[in-house]
């Protein structure tokens, strides 16, 4: 376990890792939202808003698997004291936030001619907006407890525990209560969604994976030396004071 | 000694996830009824609200029930679910996934005569999606196509 907990052999993985994420990440996302927008059919009761699709599932997704991902870093973070996994989780939550939004605003733009609305406070709907103020709060308190004490709370860490109970109830949202949302379409192992709709979606939403992957690489090496600057200055200032 | 304080956390953070998610499916399960976002009509004709009360009403529209009343705004048809069947009357556009045998949530109040006036109507498509090519077959061979292709 704690073979990687080493954060110089973390950067060395992540040095080569990052770009190979954010590349592949790219390439496929760009290839599955082309096929998904100009190749894949339309529905047959939508018509063209379908297209909205390729967008909107793997926003959502990820929104929700950037909470999983602070829910694991900081079950880590409590139980082994894991010098990353408090960096990780504050690398998730940004590019969680905004797909969480780009979820919020494609479901709303959807909505409208597909439900003939924009919003209802529907289980599904109320659910995700919860799971980006979840982000806000959480973002927030991270900010704080790293200004006041460098980091060393674990007040983020609960609450991104805490916060995870969201996430089965989004998921479920639409089966434990009559919704205006759809029940899910994806279940494990079957579709109800036609071939030709759920080869473009699969790819766009490995893609979209990727690019996420590839930010929270990033974002931990850039908190990382971020670290690395301040301990060195630190250090400068200590070494010249005592002269 | 380490070892023993790391699996003191790791039995008391699972204690504490154990009663949170408890606690969370204790309150999902007295939602249940709250948290739905519209009634079906066997919920309705079993205990019908009273009018001065603003409802949803969510099926699906009953095929062959679908009528325009002769002014040419006022639309009449009914929402079933398999058991109860709840007429229904809207004045005003209709959303265009709005058609018989499709899903829909209808706002609005009970009438006293039993007829459910609506003043707002909302579609609601189901988890299948279907190719355009496909619109010519009745929803059961479509959802069969559908099924040989995953």
């Amino acid at each position: 376990m704690h073979g990687f907990a080493n954060p110089a052999r973390f950067l060395r993985i992540a040095r080569w890792l990052m770009p190979l994420c954010m590349g592949t990440g790219i390439v496929v996302a760009l290839a599955a939202l082309g096929w998904g927008l100009f190749a894949a059919p339309a529905e047959r009761l939508q018509g063209e808003t379908v297209r909205i699709v390729y967008l909107h599932v793997p926003a959502a997704w990820l929104g929700m698997a950037g909470w999983m991902g602070i829910a694991v870093a900081s079950f880590t973070e409590l139980v082994w004291r894991h010098p990353l996994a408090g960096i990780a989780a504050r690398a998730c939550a940004v590019p969680g936030a905004v797909f969480t939004a780009v979820c919020l605003i494609t479901g709303s733009l959807w909505g409208r001619p597909a439900w003939g609305t924009w919003w209802v406070w529907d289980g599904r709907l109320t659910s995700m907006l919860v799971l980006l103020f979840l982000y806000f709060g959480w973002m927030a308190l991270s900010q704080a407890s790293e200004a006041s004490d460098g980091g060393q709370s674990r007040a983020p860490a609960i609450f991104g525990l805490v916060g995870a109970v969201n996430i089965p109830i989004i998921h479920y949202s639409v089966t434990w209560w009559n919704s205006l949302h759809q029940p899910p379409s994806i279940t494990m192992g079957k579709s109800a969604m036609s071939a030709a709709f759920l080869w473009p979606l699969l790819f766009a939403m490995l893609g979209f994976t990727l690019i996420f992957a590839g930010v929270v690489l990033a974002r931990m090496r850039a908190i990382l030396a971020n670290q690395q600057a301040e301990a060195r200055l630190r250090r400068k200032a200590l070494a010249e004071g005592d002269l | 000694m380490a070892i023993k304080a790391k699996h003191q956390r790791l039995v008391l953070l699972a204690i504490a996830l154990v009663v949170l998610i408890g606690a969370a499916l204790l309150a999902a399960w007295a939602l249940r009824n709250q948290a739905s976002y519209f009634y079906v009509p066997s919920e309705i004709v079993a205990d019908p609200p009273s009018p001065d009360r603003a409802v949803r009403l969510g099926g699906m529209v009953e095929k062959g029930s679908l009528r325009t009343e002769p002014d040419g705004v006022t639309i009449a048809f009914a929402v079933e679910d398999g058991n109860a069947r709840v007429p229904v009357v809207f004045k005003g556009i209709v959303p265009s996934l709005f058609v018989e045998g499709s899903g829909v949530v209808a706002e609005g109040k009970m009438a006293t005569n039993g007829t459910f006036v609506a003043d707002n109507l909302l579609a609601k498509h189901d988890e299948n999606y279907v190719p355009r090519e496909m619109q010519n077959m009745t929803d059961a061979q479509a959802r069969k196509v559908v099924a040989e292709t995953k």
